[in-house]
């Protein structure tokens, strides 16, 4: 099983620095999607070049990422 | 016998708190408070107490609100303007429905004013004493006795109501020495479950909060206070009547100018007058009740205050109307004298006031 | 699978009420997870102030009180003198803390109270809808300085940490900053400094976080990230002023 990033839809709202800090850019804004509050969530996308590395869940605002490594 | 002491009001009152189970004072300077302040510092440490000075009356107040929310029996001091600096946190303390008492011992105004002693704050205490809707107990001791005294009561009734009490006072009773005799240091506080102390695994964490964001629970909040109100209302009031059973003119103070208006109810009496003297010791909660029976016979009522007539309203809606209510004070520091008051006494019983 | 991160209990699930991109969030997480990583929950009192943060009221797990306006200092002084083994911290902005609350500060500092203060400095008031702040950047357009901040009429920034280090009562002064990975990892070994040293009874400690305030910024989250590494780092540069038990074991 691969590292894993879980987002908490119902608290991301959408602000992005996770996207732009993610240091392997695995992680993306679903366009398609919206949370109750309207946002797009953060969604992982390249799974498998996930390092656990964790600065996604470091720098998130609210909490909202849990990591998971192997 | 408990022992007699001779004591300035203001080092009375201080030793009455602690004795009352206070424990923690935040103080600063101000005439014609500051022995309050002095005497903490010297006998907190003494019985294990904190005596603290603040960079303000503001700093003293919210520290107030501090160790109220801890639990703790804790107590201000100040004089009018420094209570003015205060009334932000009266009104949070009420807010927050926390238990403290503060001590105004007035001093004339308004702005810098002077250093002699006033009444002029009344209003401020029983009508304002900070923004939104909330009361606060407000007693009104005549002499040093009565000042420790009320220190006991209003421990008391703070805690048992969660809510902010003052003993208003004035220059005159803090600065004056008499006779005192202390009740028994309490033994035992009332256990505060509700306080912010730490929750030690062992109860969820407590809040202590005025905010509510959603204005229905804000009125609510506000309303099951004034159920509050009300019960205190019919059950808290104290007052002493002094030959109002047959009196034609019932005059009306408190304070220091009770005192003064007592001499002149004695000397109108000696002079075949039918004079009396309703005083209240609290003012909030007003002792509607019992002046509306101290003026049964009354044809004519007057109010002595020193200031320009702020009591002298109440004592009017309290008679609701029914009976005329004259005024006589003096302002700015000046302490009027038996004299003035038996002469408004004398003019009124010819009944030139018609 | 094993989980590497994760919210800290500490902070009740509740989703925070800031701002998309606010860090004020993850300052909250880095208080919560010193406090859950030293076992300090029961002993935590903690003093909420008026700002976008009065919600942290409701979102750590401890025992807390929501003070007036800049009072914070004051109402902490209150409480840990009242409960001496309690854990005392407030959680301040910048209007907070360095405009109406200054003498508080400057005083609680100046008696040595064992408290701690997490000072959140994002050169503006945010909850009412981005005026100037004390901290406001010379030239800084906001809502009460659409000039930008004039010198004239609104004076310098405040520098918080150089102040307060020149005073003895201080025993632990250090700013940070939460807008990268590196910086909120220094801006939690601070954090949980602090919390060490005031729960073994050594004083003052204060803690300054540079944050970012998106929303009244007019920039997005990430932009803002930047423009807080641009703008503010040079006028409150990142470090510790003052230590008194640098280097000593814990």
């Amino acid at each position: 099983m691969p590292n894993r990033v879980t987002i908490d839809e119902k608290l991301c709202k959408g602000c992005g620095v996770c996207v732009a800090a993610c240091p392997k850019q695995v992680l993306f804004l679903n366009r398609e999607k919206f949370n109750a509050k309207g946002y797009n969530p953060s969604c992982m996308g390249k799974i498998d070049d996930c390092t656990a590395c964790c600065v996604c869940g470091l720098v998130c605002p609210d909490c909202a990422i849990k990591v998971e490594k192997e | 016998m408990a022992q007699r002491l001779l004591m300035k009001g203001n080092e009375a009152v201080a030793e009455a708190a602690i004795r009352a189970g206070c424990r923690h004072f935040y103080g600063y300077p101000i005439t014609p408070q500051t022995e309050v302040a002095a005497y903490m510092s010297k006998r907190m440490p003494k019985v294990g107490g904190l005596f603290l000075q603040a960079e303000s009356e503001i700093g003293a107040i919210n520290m107030v609100m501090g160790s109220a929310a801890a639990g703790k029996r804790t107590m201000t001091s100040s004089s009018s303007p420094g209570i003015s600096l205060k009334t932000e946190g009266i009104s949070f303390l009420a807010g927050s429905d926390l238990p403290a008492v503060i001590l105004n011992i007035q001093r004339a105004g308004p702005g810098l004013g002077g250093i002699q002693p006033s009444q002029a704050d009344y209003n401020q205490a029983v009508k304002a004493a900070g923004h939104g809707d909330f009361k606060m107990l407000v007693f009104t001791p005549a002499t040093v006795q009565e000042m420790c005294d009320c220190v006991f009561t209003v421990f008391d009734l703070t805690d048992k109501y969660r809510m902010p009490g003052m003993l208003l006072c004035d220059g005159l009773l803090g600065q004056m020495m008499e006779p005192v005799v202390f009740p028994e240091p309490v033994e035992g506080l009332p256990a505060k479950p509700w306080a912010v102390n730490g929750h030690r695994n062992a109860r969820p964490g407590n809040l202590v909060n005025s905010l509510y964001l959603h204005p229905e629970a804000l009125e609510a909040r506000v309303r099951e206070r004034f159920e509050m109100y009300k019960t205190i209302e019919e059950t808290e009031t104290q007052a002493e009547c002094f030959m109002t059973e047959d009196a034609e003119i019932v005059v009306v103070a408190y304070g220091a100018c009770a005192r003064i208006a007592r001499s002149a109810v004695t000397a109108a009496r000696e002079a075949g007058i039918k004079a009396g003297l309703f005083r209240p010791i609290t003012v909030w909660p007003y002792p509607k009740r019992e002046l509306t029976g101290a003026a049964k016979t009354a044809k004519a009522v007057l109010t002595v205050e020193m200031s320009m007539g702020q009591m002298v309203e109440d004592v009017r809606a309290a008679l609701e109307y029914k009976k005329p209510v004259e005024f006589f004070g003096r302002t700015g520091g000046v302490v009027p004298t038996p004299a003035g008051v038996l002469g408004e006494i004398t003019r009124m019983a010819k009944g030139e006031w018609l | 699978m094993k989980v590497v991160y994760d919210k800290p209990g500490f902070l009740r699930g509740l989703p925070f009420t800031y701002c998309s991109g606010c860090t004020h969030g993850v300052i909250h997480k880095l208080v919560a997870e010193s406090i859950t990583e030293l076992g300090l929950e029961g002993r935590v009192i903690g003093v909420a102030p008026v700002g976008c943060a009065v919600m942290c009221q409701s979102f750590f797990a401890c025992d807390m009180i929501q003070a007036a306006h800049g009072r914070a200092p004051a109402v902490a002084t209150g409480l840990i003198r009242a409960v001496p083994d309690g854990v005392v911290f407030t959680y301040q902005g910048d209007g907070d803390l360095a405009a109406i609350g200054t003498a508080e500060t400057i005083h609680a500092a100046g008696r040595g109270e064992n408290i701690v203060i997490i000072f959140v400095n994002n050169a503006i008031y945010g909850m009412t809808g981005g005026q100037m702040a004390p901290t406001t950047l010379t030239g800084q357009v906001t809502q009460t300085s659409p000039y930008g901040r004039q010198t004239d009429t609104a004076g310098y920034p405040i520098k918080v940490c150089e102040m307060l280090a020149t005073m003895e009562g201080v025993s632990y002064a250090e700013r940070v900053s939460v807008h990268r990975a590196p910086e909120i990892r220094k801006a939690k070994k601070a954090i949980k400094k602090a919390f060490e040293y005031q729960s073994s009874g050594r004083g003052f400690s204060i803690v300054e976080v540079l944050s970012t305030c998106p929303t009244n910024w007019g920039l997005t989250p990430v932009e803002a990230l930047d423009w807080l590494a641009d703008n503010l780092i040079p006028h409150f540069p990142l470090g510790v002023y003052k230590d008194k038990f640098a280097g000593e074991a814990k």
